[in-house]
Formats: structure tokens, C-alpha cells, sequence
């Protein structure tokens, strides 16, 4: 079975087996990972190009490890920010690429709707890598992995997105993801932080924390960008702290077993404090190892539809 | 364009719409750059040449409040000549150009130029609209008095809206010395800031940052309370949204002088167009709601928007090939305004003649422009139109540099088949040089 895309750009249009599909396909690919050679030939004579127009580790790290293990060529190209003012389209920059016979494109760019207007004008399959605060598909489908490898089934799954809705791309995957999935998305941040109509999205919005947390088994934290306040968003880092920081007693607030995420890299003390980012109850590592499998995953379902 | 030769025109047995004089089958017969005589079975005289517009309307020429030609500055998205040709395919024979040109038209001698390249085009009346504030930057006044003795026929810092409202008070007040009309592009540029799109559950599922329709519900407000302190002749540009149509209606019924406009593209299609990240769908002010629509449409209908304009805004292919976030913002509208605002007739919303009446004499009116009408005596300014001729919207056929409409591929009905600029035709279908 293949997934019968050129692409990956947003989790918004997958179907429910599409979604199995991928999370089964990496089910396979974490057992790689765990062996003493970690690496199958999957890919091999492929190329994979790491295309980020914006700084990024982990992401690229991720996806780079991911297309080694199945023995592509990986090329990471970061074009400066500078060359793309220059006026370099996009489009251009990714032809260039594509001449050089990329077969998959791994794009992260600032500003939304990038990798579907890429997508539009190369061959190569494209996945989105992250497009401002649209959508982030393949951090959604490791926080749906993580979620499934601890046992809870998403039908009527309560789970609270917590912090800067607004300004997320993670948030945004995730939530047409879970929804589609059939769990209760609550959404949990200052009005300043939530997107106009972000309910018809299918998720519930709350403005106080430990209402939200009551009885939820997962708990998704998002990134705050320290650099925003100020701005009209929040008023202090401390004030958002109190308000919104996850807290071990907060935890204690969600059901028994519940599970903390965070896409990462964490802000401890801001949105989550550091003994709930070491404890237990914290998932954060497992997401990070689950993601090089699950982009393994994806890497090698996009090559069978070539 | 090579000028006719023939000073006396007849245009011959068509339904001739002069909104406010005349509806109904009529000759109308040309001389000297003037209507000379309306009525029926007008007797050609020697040498005249005769169009015939059995089943036409012969309207008054187009006049376009709000066009961006980008000559000085950027004459490879649009020059004058270029512009004027687009104008004049779509019905217009009379324009007024935006100041935001490079340098901004902020003093006499941009103005001259745009004049004089416009003398060469031949094509198109073209009036310029002078800048509010020096470079439109809002902070100190242009030498108005300027602009207006060289030709500019209003003043605006039109896509860099003022935003000190002592400037736009003072600005307002000083227009009065030269009775100007004062033209705002009302958009609180703080609550816009960032925005691409209008703001709501689209802009939010696209994750594109957005612009509430109270960015421009603010300054539509704040302009009209100024209008009303100062007594200035306000015009407002391309209303958008459910809350400007009803201040504005408010304002009239209070009898402030207050006119406005807006596009086709606002009254035709919504924020749904924008989704796949259509840069074509990129305007401000952006595309809003069905709600606004709908607004816009009773606005219209009910005259508390006098006037339809273009916003004809050019760019390079290239430009709107860029990401959404990063693509200028606007469309070209010269060659699509006539069927999109005869489709309003269609659905009931104007009648013919109202219709005619917003394309033409009430822009003249708005900014006393000596146009927008057939009288006897009248600039012979005119467009026939086949309001029956169906036919498909194609981009690469556009008489603008640029290509950028987001109503390509549509199909659409009535078309210009003649227009008459000052007693010369200066377009024909399918015989107008390119």
C-alpha cells in the first residue's frame, strides 16, 4: 500500500486511513531505528533535499537522520534569507533544485502557503516542513504517533492545546488532525492568542488553564515566542507564566496517566515548568525519537508514489 | 493609435443611456470633439462616419476614480500608454491616477509628466490625483495648491492611508481652499499591520496572517467625523466591508459630503477565492465576507455608493509569483469592470441605468470632472457596449502590461465594441492596434 500523493502538505486534507497508514509505516521504521545498524536501503540512489528558508535544528536534523537511515543522498540547502529579498522566487530556487534531480523536497519557509505553491510547480514531492502558521504535517503526525504508542485511542480522546494558537503551525495540524480523529480538542490561551473562528476548526476554546486541563489526558504545550510580548500579545512573561505555564500541580488537574507534549525546543519556566518537562508524565523525548521514524515513514510512502 | 480622420460621427439607431437626460433609441451625432445632437433619425451629414449600433447601448464613457498607472516608476507593471489602452478597451475614457507612483505625484512636475505622457498616449483622459502629504509619508502637507492649478483633480495618499488624524484634519481643511476632494484608503494600518487577507475562520485555517474589517471601520469612521468637522469633500475609496456601507449611509442622511466607491471584485466575489493561496485573490482592500457582499450589493443599490471603480492595480507576473505573504497586493480591472458590474443588472441589484450611472456620471460628479454625460455639448466621450456578447476572460488578451485578474477563465457577458475619446475612436473591437 502507498499513499497515493505526490506530497505531504497539510494534515487538513488526509483522510483517517491515510493518517493509519502513515503511523503504521513508521511503526516499521521504529524498529529500525532501535537496531544496532540503523539503516535499511529503502532509499537508496533517492535524493532528498532539505530546502528551510527559515533556522531550524531539530526539524532538519530530524528529517536529514530520517533520510539517511533509509540510504538517500541528503542535501540540507538554507538559502539566506538575504537572497530570496534579492528576488529569487521560490519557484526558481526550487526549479534549480529539481534540475539537479531532487526526488523529494523538504521545505520549511516563513510564510504560509509556500510548499503548496512549490508543490504546484515541481515534480519532485514536496513535504511541508512547516509554512508560518499554517501547518506543521509531520510534527502533527509524530505528536498522533507518541499519543498512539502510549496506548490511548483518539475517539472521544480529551486533549488541551495550550498557548499561542494563534501563531502555530504545530496547534493547526494538529488540530485538524486529532479532530478528524475524533477526539475533544480543547484549546487553551489568552484571547490575544486565539485565531478568529478557530472553532469552526471543530475544537473548543478556552481562557483559563485549569478549567481546561480537568479530566484531559493529554496535554499538548506550545512554544511561546519570548520576542512577542510586548506587543499587544501578552503583557509579561511573567504574567503568561502564571496564567498559562503548566505547573506540576496543574498536571495534577488532568486525569491520572495523563501526558505532557511540547514540540519543543522548551522555554522551562515559562510555559512549562521544569520538573513537568523531567517527569513521568513527560513525553517530549519519545516525540523527538518518534519523529525520525515517523519521517521515515513518509519519506519512504512519498518515494513508492513516484 | 492613429487619429480618425473623420470629425463628424453618427452613431446610429442605438439604446442610448445618458443617466439622468435620456433613455431610449437614439442617434447621437459627433462633431468637433462635441456632441452636437441626440435624438432619433439624426440625417448623417457629408463625410461623417456612420457606426452602426442597432442593439448597442451608447453610453457615456467610463470614468474611473482609482487607477494605478505606474508611470514615473514602474512603467514595466503599466506605463500611461499601456493603462489608457487597457481603460479604453474596457469602456473608460476618462481616469484618475494615483499618486504612488515614484516619485510620488506630491508636486506640479510629476503632474505635468503624467499629463504629458498621457497628451502622447492619446488615448484616455487621464487625471491625476495629487498626494495628501509630501511623499505620502503623513506628515507634511504637499503643496496642494500646486497639484490642483497643474491638473490633479483630488488629492490622496491612497495605499498609505494618513494616520495622524491632525494631518488628515488639517489636510481636509486646506483641500476647502481649492474645493478638492480629499480621497482616504481607510485602513487603520496598526490593526491591519501584517495582514494579507481578511481576517476570520479562512484567514485562520490558511494560517495567513489577517486584516479585520474594523481596520477599515475605524478610518471610514474617524474620516467621516473629520468631513463633518471641517466640511470637506470626502471620498471614499474602495469600501469594502458591511460597517463602512453603514456609516457611510449614516453620513449622507446626516447630509455630509460624503461620496464612495467600490470594486467590482468586492461586490463579486469573497475570501473563499483566496484559498490555495491565490495571489490573485490578493487586493487591499482585501476580499471579504459573503456578508459583506451582500452588503456592498444593498449599498449600491440603494445609493450609498455612488460610484464603481477599479482599483486597477498592475503587477508583474513574477511579483505574484511570490508567496501569499510576500505578492503585492492588487488586480488589474479596467478590461473586466463592464461585465462584472452589468452582471449586477442582470441579478436585479441596478438597473441599466443606474448601473451606467455609477460607471459614469456619478464618478464625474463625485470629483467635478466635466464628463459623464451625452448632453449636447458634452465632451463627445463615449463607449458603445454589446451587453449581450458573451465571451471568456483571458489575460494574455488584456491591453494592461499586466496580467494579474483573479477572473481568468471566467465567463462573462458585455463587451465594448467602440470607444470615442474627445470625438476620435480610439478603440474598436477587434480592430484597435495592440
Amino acid at each position: 500500500m502507498s499513499l497515493k500523493r505526490k506530497d505531504l502538505l497539510s494534515l487538513a486534507p488526509l483522510s483517517v486511513d491515510e493518517i493509519a497508514l502513515i503511523l503504521e509505516t513508521a511503526d516499521s521504521f521504529k524498529e529500525v531505528t532501535g537496531r544496532e545498524i540503523k539503516k535499511v536501503p529503502a532509499l537508496r540512489g533517492k535524493t532528498v533535499v532539505n530546502l528551510f528558508f527559515e533556522p531550524s535544528t531539530r526539524t532538519r536534523t530530524s528529517f536529514e537522520l530520517a533520510a539517511k537511515r533509509l540510504s538517500a543522498d541528503v542535501i540540507n540547502f538554507s538559502p539566506s534569507s538575504s537572497s530570496v529579498v534579492k528576488g529569487e522566487t521560490l519557484l526558481d530556487t526550487a526549479r534549480n533544485i529539481e534540475a539537479m534531480q531532487a526526488d523529494i523536497i523538504v521545505l520549511r519557509h516563513p510564510s504560509a502557503g509556500a510548499a503548496e505553491a512549490l508543490a504546484r510547480g515541481v515534480k519532485s514531492s514536496v513535504i511541508n516542513a512547516g509554512d508560518g502558521w499554517h501547518e506543521h504535517p509531520t510534527q502533527g503526525l509524530l505528536d498522533l504517533y507518541t499519543i498512539r504508542e502510549r496506548g490511548l485511542s483518539f475517539e472521544g480522546l480529551p486533549v488541551a492545546i495550550v498557548g499561542d494558537v494563534a501563531h502555530s503551525r504545530v496547534a493547526r495540524s494538529n488540530i485538524h488532525a486529532l479532530v478528524k480523529l475524533g477526539a475533544e480538542v480543547r484549546l487553551v490561551g489568552p484571547p490575544t492568542m486565539m485565531p478568529c473562528g478557530v472553532e469552526k476548526l471543530g475544537a473548543r476554546v478556552y481562557y483559563n488553564l485549569d478549567e481546561a486541563l480537568r479530566g484531559v489526558q493529554v496535554i499538548m504545550m506550545l512554544r511561546l515566542q519570548l520576542e512577542r510580548q510586548g506587543i499587544a500579545l501578552f503583557p509579561t512573561i511573567r504574567e503568561y507564566a502564571r496564567l498559562y505555564g503548566l505547573t506540576t500541580e496543574r498536571v495534577e488537574l488532568a486525569n491520572p496517566g495523563a501526558i505532557v507534549m511540547h514540540p519543543g525546543p522548551i522555554n522551562r519556566g515559562v510555559e512549562i515548568a521544569p520538573e513537568v518537562a523531567d517527569s513521568l508524565s513527560s513525553v517530549i523525548l519519545e516525540q523527538v525519537a518518534n519523529g525520525v521514524a515517523v519521517r521515515m515513514g513518509i519519506l519512504y510512502l512519498l518515494s513508492g508514489s513516484n | 493609435m492613429k487619429p480618425s480622420s473623420n470629425r463628424k460621427i453618427l452613431i446610429a439607431n442605438g439604446h442610448v443611456i445618458d443617466p439622468g437626460r435620456f433613455n431610449g433609441l437614439a442617434d447621437v451625432l459627433i462633431d468637433e470633439g462635441r456632441v452636437v445632437a441626440v435624438g432619433p433619425h439624426l440625417k448623417a451629414p457629408a463625410g461623417a462616419m456612420k457606426i452602426d449600433a442597432t442593439g448597442r447601448l451608447v453610453l457615456p464613457g467610463f470614468v474611473d476614480l482609482h487607477v494605478h498607472f505606474r508611470e514615473p516608476g514602474f512603467e514595466y507593471k503599466e506605463s500611461i500608454q499601456s493603462g489608457a489602452a487597457a481603460a479604453v478597451a474596457g469602456g473608460f475614457t476618462s481616469v484618475c491616477c494615483m499618486p504612488n507612483t515614484n516619485p510620488v505625484n506630491d508636486n506640479q512636475a510629476i503632474t505635468k509628466l503624467m499629463l504629458d505622457r498621457a497628451r502622447e498616449a492619446g488615448l484616455a483622459n487621464i487625471f491625476p490625483i495629487g498626494a495628501i502629504t509630501k511623499g505620502s509619508e503623513g506628515k507634511e502637507l504637499a503643496e496642494i495648491g500646486d497639484l490642483r492649478r497643474a491638473g490633479c483633480v483630488a488629492i490622496s495618499d491612497d495605499g498609505k492611508p494618513v494616520m495622524n488624524s491632525l494631518v488628515m484634519r488639517r489636510a481636509m481643511e486646506y483641500a476647502l481652499a481649492f474645493d478638492v476632494p480629499v480621497v482616504d484608503h481607510c485602513e487603520d494600518l496598526h490593526l491591519a499591520e501584517g495582514g494579507c487577507m481578511n481576517e476570520g475562520a479562512i484567514s485562520t485555517e490558511l494560517g495567513l496572517p489577517g486584516m479585520p474589517s474594523a481596520a477599515e471601520d475605524v478610518m471610514v469612521a474617524r474620516n467621516v467625523a473629520l468631513a463633518e468637522l471641517t466640511g470637506a469633500r470626502l471620498h471614499l475609496a474602495h469600501i469594502s466591508t458591511e460597517g463602512s456601507v453603514r456609516m457611510v449611509r449614516e453620513a449622507k442622511s446626516r447630509g455630509l459630503k460624503v461620496t464612495a466607491e467600490a470594486c467590482p471584485h468586492h461586490f463579486t466575489i469573497t475570501e473563499e477565492t483566496v484559498r490555495g493561496y491565490n495571489t490573485y485573490a490578493k487586493m487591499n482592500p482585501p476580499l471579504r465576507t459573503w456578508k459583506d457582499v451582500q452588503a456592498i450589493k444593498e449599498g449600491l443599490r440603494d445609493g450609498t455608493i455612488d460610484v464603481i471603480a477599479t482599483d486597477h492595480a498592475p503587477h508583474a507576473t513574477q511579483e505574484k509569483q511570490l508567496g501569499f505573504t510576500e505578492a503585492p497586493f492588487g488586480i488589474v480591472g479596467l478590461e473586466t469592470a463592464l461585465p462584472l458590474t452589468l452582471a449586477l443588472v442582470d441579478e436585479g441589484v441596478l438597473s441599466l441605468e443606474s448601473a451606467v450611472d455609477k460607471l459614469s456620471t456619478a464618478p464625474a460628479k463625485a470629483f467635478s470632472l466635466d464628463k459623464g454625460t451625452l448632453a449636447v455639448g458634452a465632451d463627445a466621450d463615449v463607449a458603445v457596449v454589446d451587453q449581450q456578447e458573451q465571451w471568456e476572460v483571458d489575460p494574455a488578451k488584456f491591453y494592461s502590461k499586466s496580467r494579474n485578474t483573479p477572473f481568468a477563465g471566467w465567463k462573462v457577458k458585455g463587451r465594448v465594441t467602440t470607444t470615442i475619446v474627445g470625438g476620435r475612436v480610439v478603440f474598436e473591437t477587434g480592430q484597435a492596434e495592440k
